[in-house]
């Protein structure tokens, strides 16, 4: 090749690599993404099973000390502050030492999505279901507060509303007698926005949340779940949660 | 008390008294929930990790017992013993009467009572919740028309196939109140294969209790003597299902203590997680079982007093192991994370207490109310009392009595 | 021949006069209900479609809703109390200090119809920042 060239193709590979980065730099730029934004679902579209969304915990980032999921998902559902048995928790900090070896650590606890939901099973109306993309929600409508599903609940996930609600915030409906769980802020995520957890734990400095769809190979949670140890909690009860821990 | 000493307007004022009674109670239970309706579960000492409670625990035992107490008509119409026959009608009374109670406890406590229909229209086909709205319909429907062959004389000869009908549902409805607890995988307390079979027998310890209790009454009330060959017969019967049901329960705890993972929770409820270990030896092993054991089957005369205490203190046996059962089951808590000490502003870790308020004791008493009103209404507008053999004359004519 | 025609003209009298009695009577006893306007040109469908068929949409896109997350901004009760919530009272089911009834509070109250929707949903609109930017009709 002649030195002309080689030139004019060095001067347009880097025009291209220019725009190709200022393009991505573009995509990207709109806000800390923390899954990716490729799945933007049309509202009247169904949800797909072709997601499932999924949560890793990386116990080994969380800070014993920190609250910031649990005030973070507090505030974003209108939940009580937690003090009284009565009070509803979607998501906890729990923690944890070994007791034979001294170490401690903590990490939070919510509901683990199962594939095969134990709450999904016993419950008589239906009214527990799990969405097509993953996610286990309790549907208000159909509830009737029998509280069957928090006996069969394996992580102690659920709460009761034993009061009626005032004020509650317009994208989560919840009211007295009825079942209510963690939903992966699903209000949230069918507006292409992480959990509320997820967010706030970032914005603490701690990203121990990772949000994402486990069934994409290229997302976040994917990959991480594909190169490095992690498992559920109580594996032995075979019900594949779409939440896995990482460093427990 | 000979019958014939029986004054009528005194026997009626007694009658209606009694029925005033339990309508009092049953309003009682009404109100209460009346009030878990408007505050919410607040008002009661049920909370997210108790999440069922005192009037589980009546609403239980009532069911069970409901389903037991139909032995005493499976004897007569199944296995074809007279003396028996002429007791299947009061014993499809009583379990009528005891499922109505324990379906009002249950369906009072709901969070949201008013969504029965919701209940009836929508059905998750893998929920024992859902398999029981058409096994508990299905169980009045069939005893109904089983008490019709049984006191309607054209259809005497219907009433062995409905007895059989009757055994076999009630057989399906008391395992699904065992499977209710059996399909708990996640809780040690439950998730045994062994609780339907527990259940059952259990069923027929406490049906065969309610319905000595309640013979015990009707005949005292109308001045009847009970045969002493029937009554030995029920009491060695009732012995025996004490004995079997103890049995179970020892055994399932005993196995259970045996498995590494199971060992905390069973120290727990049998040693040290107070009020459970106590309620559990000295309730259900030693009043309700041991003690009527005593009463059933040692020698000499058995006398009618002896067979109603040993009746009353299987009940409170039972009461006290469906406690231990359920409320003991919910204090311990979950296993999530095996081999660490654990501790949650969720209460992880952390024993659950549980102290029960005024509500949830009303709710339960209410539904027990509601028996008894059922039971002593059907009594006088039908002929419920057993005909013996060798009975003394019968009893003052019903229609003297209003 | 002339009982029954007797009868019949007092039964007409009685019912005449019950009718006239109640029309009078539930015009004083029983106010139409007064909301304040709602916001915007148009609701999502008109009037009559509405009075007749609002429940039927809300019981049927609620578990279109909830069951598959098709969240369209039309049939979206959040979308609907934005609009309907009166500006002084803010809420679709509380009173102004001007007298006039919640939205949904007012007919209801009228036509003896239970609403038990706002045990669990907000009555009070979103805030505008938060307005959904994803909804479309």
């Amino acid at each position: 090749m002649s030195a002309d060239r080689q030139g004019g193709v060095n001067a347009a590979r880097r025009q291209f690599v220019g725009w190709g980065v200022a393009m991505a730099g573009a995509t990207l730029a709109p806000g800390v993404m923390l899954f990716d934004l490729a799945h933007g679902r049309a509202p009247e579209a169904p949800a797909s099973a072709s997601v499932r969304w999924g949560m890793l915990v990386d116990a080994t980032r969380c800070a014993p000390d920190c609250n910031a999921c649990v005030v973070a998902c507090a505030k974003e559902h209108g939940l009580p502050d937690g003090t009284r048995a009565t009070d509803a928790q979607w998501i906890r900090k729990v923690e944890l030492k070994d007791l034979r070896r001294g170490r401690t650590l903590a990490v939070p606890v919510m509901c683990q999505h199962c594939e095969q939901a134990p709450c999904v099973d016993v419950c008589p109306t239906g009214a527990s279901f799990k969405r097509a993309d993953g996610i286990v929600l309790v549907d208000r409508h159909t509830c009737i507060g029998c509280r069957y599903c928090m006996m069969a609940c394996p992580y102690q996930a659920r709460s009761f509303v034993h009061e009626p609600v005032v004020d509650p915030k317009p994208d989560v409906p919840r009211g007295k007698g009825c079942v209510e769980s963690c939903t992966l802020c699903v209000h949230r995520i069918d507006r292409d926005q992480a959990p509320a957890c997820v967010e706030a734990c970032a914005a603490a400095g701690h990203r121990a949340l990772v949000f994402g769809d486990l069934n994409d190979p290229g997302s976040e949670i994917a990959k991480r779940v594909a190169g490095y140890a992690s498992a559920p909690l109580r594996p032995e009860l075979g019900l594949n949660p779409g939440v896995r821990y990482h460093g427990l | 008390m000979t019958p014939t000493d029986v004054n009528p307007r005194s026997e009626a004022r007694r009658y209606w008294g009694l029925v005033a009674i339990a309508a009092l109670v049953v309003l009682a239970g009404y109100a209460a929930a009346h009030t878990m309706e408007v505050h919410g579960h607040a008002v009661t000492g049920m909370d997210n990790r108790i999440v069922w409670g005192l009037p589980h625990v009546f609403a239980i035992l009532m069911i069970v017992a409901a389903s037991g107490v139909l032995n005493v008509a499976s004897i007569g119409s199944v296995f074809g013993q007279a003396e028996y026959k002429s007791r299947a009608p009061l014993a499809g009374l009583l379990c009528i009467a005891l499922l109505a109670g324990g379906l009002f406890v249950l369906m009072l406590d709901l969070g949201r009572p008013e969504r029965m229909i919701v209940a009836a229209t929508h059905y998750n086909l893998t929920s024992v919740f859902a398999w029981n709205v058409f096994l508990y319909t299905g169980m009045f429907a069939i005893v109904a028309v089983y008490l019709w062959t049984l006191m309607e004389r054209r259809m005497n000869r219907w009433s062995a196939p409905l007895g059989i009908a009757t055994l076999v549902w009630r057989f399906i409805l008391t395992t699904g109140t065992g499977a209710i607890f059996a399909f708990l995988v996640a809780r040690p307390a439950y998730g045994s294969a062994l609780l339907p079979p527990l259940f059952i027998v259990l069923s027929f310890a406490w049906g065969l209790a309610v319905f000595l209790v309640a013979q015990a009454a009707a005949y005292a009330w109308h001045g009847r003597e009970l045969p002493e060959a029937i009554h030995a017969r029920m009491r060695r019967l009732l012995g025996v299902f004490v004995a079997a049901a103890l049995y179970f329960s020892l055994v399932q705890h005993f196995v259970h203590a045996y498995f590494a993972q199971q060992q905390a929770y069973e120290r727990f409820i049998l040693v040290d997680g107070s009020p459970y270990p106590l309620l559990y030896w000295g309730g259900f092993v030693a009043a309700g079982s041991a003690a009527p054991l005593v009463l059933l089957w040692r020698r000499g005369p058995a006398t009618t007093g002896s067979t109603l205490a040993a009746a009353l203190l299987v009940l409170l046996g039972a009461f006290a192991w469906l406690y231990v059962f359920i409320i003991g089951g919910q204090a311990f808590p979950q296993p999530i994370f095996p081999g660490y000490e654990v501790r949650s502003s969720f209460g992880d870790g952390a024993i659950a207490r549980y102290v029960p308020r005024w509500p949830e004791l009303l709710l339960g008493v209410g539904g027990v109310g509601l028996a008894l009103l059922i039971t002593l209404v059907g009594a006088r507008a039908f002929a419920f009392l057993p005909e013996d053999p060798a009975a003394s004359p019968a009893a003052p004519a019903r229609g003297s009595a209003d | 021949m002339r009982r029954a025609a007797a009868f019949v003209r007092v039964a007409l009298l009685v019912a005449v006069g019950a009718a006239a009695a109640l029309a009078t009577g539930l015009e004083a006893r029983v106010p139409r209900p007064a909301h304040a306007p709602p916001k915007g040109e148009r609701c999502v469908e008109d009037t009559d479609f509405m009075r007749r068929n609002h429940m039927k949409l809300l019981t049927h896109q609620r578990d279109r809703t909830v069951h598959e997350g098709v969240r369209t901004r039309a049939h979206s009760l959040a979308n609907c109390v934005d609009c309907h919530a009166g500006a002084a009272s803010r809420s679709v089911i509380g009173r102004a200090a001007d007298g006039s009834e919640g939205f949904c509070a007012g007919c209801h109250a009228y036509v003896g119809v239970t609403l038990d929707c706002f045990e669990c949903h907000a009555a009070t609109p979103r805030p505008a920042a938060a307005a959904v930017a994803k909804e479309r009709p």
